[in-house]
């Protein structure tokens, strides 16, 4: 190598940042060449000159302060049009467009009924809500925070209610989409288990029963109760879920706020 | 994307680097005042475009977005500055003249130093800043500087050759 090549290269040696073979090169010229390990060693003094502490700006900490505020009013900003952002709408539109396009089929080739399909509903709004991390949209142990979260997002007010010392915390509610429209989904958890709780209020008034199914592996339970109806869903066996739908319903719930 | 998540996401993956952007900010701007606008405006606008941002490198990401902030107010304030010319085409062999030098800082010439690296030119000043403060890959500065690679590497070589020039002639004016 010749000083000129070697002198386009020592700044990329100084760096580290040649491969080994010009690596090996470069050495090999620095030994045997005076001229260019002197200007190497200039290099190297004039870097360690400028690592001093002195040459280093260090952020003023009301700046960072000043900058955390402003960057949280900004997100504020953005906020309101959260739940009806477009990748909320982007999940929604598709699924809501395709359960109507079932739903109308449906009489044409006597398919599963429209309950079969909610249930369906519901075991995958409740398998999404564990997969894409959107377990919750307000996470509270608190029942009066998780309540008043649904105020203004939806048309009705759902009963929380916190089982904590029955052995079913409340760990928050979100909204969902499920029967063509907006619902509450509140989340509790049993163990390492999660429990999906729907609710709505029904379109017709028309009491209906208990009832237990179980699909891909998951129990539901349906039920209406004070006017509205509640499905909830987890993978929880069978007798425990029971009892947590037991405990709900024997709970005190703040329905009236 | 959600405003909560979102803003979770920056905290974390931006926000630790303030020191990074405030030290690039104050070298481009040279001084204290301007530097904070700067940093303030970049972080602003890193936020507001942060749904762009799908990699790791937050420090990388955040520099670009000062260093472009920076650009934009330098050039409305480029009358008032006094540097060295910018010329790419400067030939690093020339340096070969100051040789033989083996030149030796002391700790009193960090003052001395620092001005020698406000002397040069914004394109020089800031590959230094982000090679030997800094400390990112050549890889890194790339991006920032939105340049290929062999750029960075002559870049820094020219800036390097030229900031010793300024050094050793003020030196050697020193009494």
């Amino acid at each position: 190598m010749d000083c000129t090549n070697a002198q386009t290269l020592l700044d990329g040696y100084l760096d580290g940042e040649l491969d080994p073979v010009r690596n090996l090169e470069i050495e090999e010229h620095l030994h045997g060449c005076t001229r260019c390990s002197l200007s190497y060693s200039d290099r190297q003094v004039i870097r360690g000159g400028l690592k001093t502490e002195s040459l280093y700006f260090k952020a003023p900490a009301d700046l960072q302060k000043r900058i955390q505020r402003s960057v949280r009013q900004a997100a504020k900003a953005e906020a309101p049009t959260r739940w009806l952002s477009w990748s909320w709408l982007r999940v929604a539109a598709p699924l809501a467009a395709a359960a109507l396009v079932v739903l109308m089929l449906v009489p044409f080739f006597g398919g599963p009924s429209s309950d079969e399909l909610l249930t369906q509903d519901v075991v995958a709004s409740h398998i999404r809500s564990l997969m894409v991390n959107h377990l919750a949209d307000v996470r509270s142990t608190d029942e009066h925070t998780v309540k008043p979260w649904f105020n203004g997002k939806l048309d009705f007010s759902p009963p929380v209610s916190d089982l904590a010392k029955q052995g079913f915390p409340l760990i928050g509610g979100r909204l969902d989409y499920l029967n063509n429209r907006p619902v509450a989904a509140l989340v509790y958890q049993r163990d390492k288990h999660v429990i999906n709780v729907f609710v709505w209020p029904p379109n017709r008034t028309r009491q209906t029963s208990e009832s237990i199914t179980k699909q891909q592996g998951y129990n539901v339970i349906r039920w209406t109760r004070s006017g509205m109806n509640f499905w909830t869903v987890s993978d929880l066996e069978r007798s425990q879920l029971e009892k947590f739908v037991e405990l709900l319903n024997a709970s005190k719930v703040s329905s009236t706020g | 994307m959600g405003g909560k998540d979102k803003l979770e996401r920056f905290e974390q993956a931006i926000l630790p680097h303030l020191n990074a952007a405030f030290n690039l900010a104050r070298w481009l701007t040279r001084n204290e005042h301007d530097a904070q606008d700067m940093v303030q405006e970049a972080s602003l606008r890193a936020f507001k475009f942060f749904d762009g941002f799908h990699g790791v490198d937050g420090r990388a990401w955040l520099l670009t977005t000062v260093r472009n902030t920076c650009y934009t107010w330098l050039e409305q304030n480029r009358c008032s500055r006094v540097t060295t010319s910018f010329d790419e085409e400067i030939h690093t062999v020339e340096e070969d003249a100051l040789n033989p030098s083996a030149l030796a800082l002391k700790t009193s010439d960090m003052e001395m130093l620092k001005e020698s690296l406000e002397e040069l030119p914004d394109e020089f000043r800031e590959v230094i800043v982000l090679r030997d403060l800094e400390e990112l890959s050549y890889k890194q500065i790339a991006e920032v500087i939105n340049a290929p690679l062999g750029t960075v590497m002559s870049r820094l070589a020219r800036a390097r050759a030229r900031l010793k020039g300024i050094l050793c002639s003020r030196l050697k004016e020193k009494p």
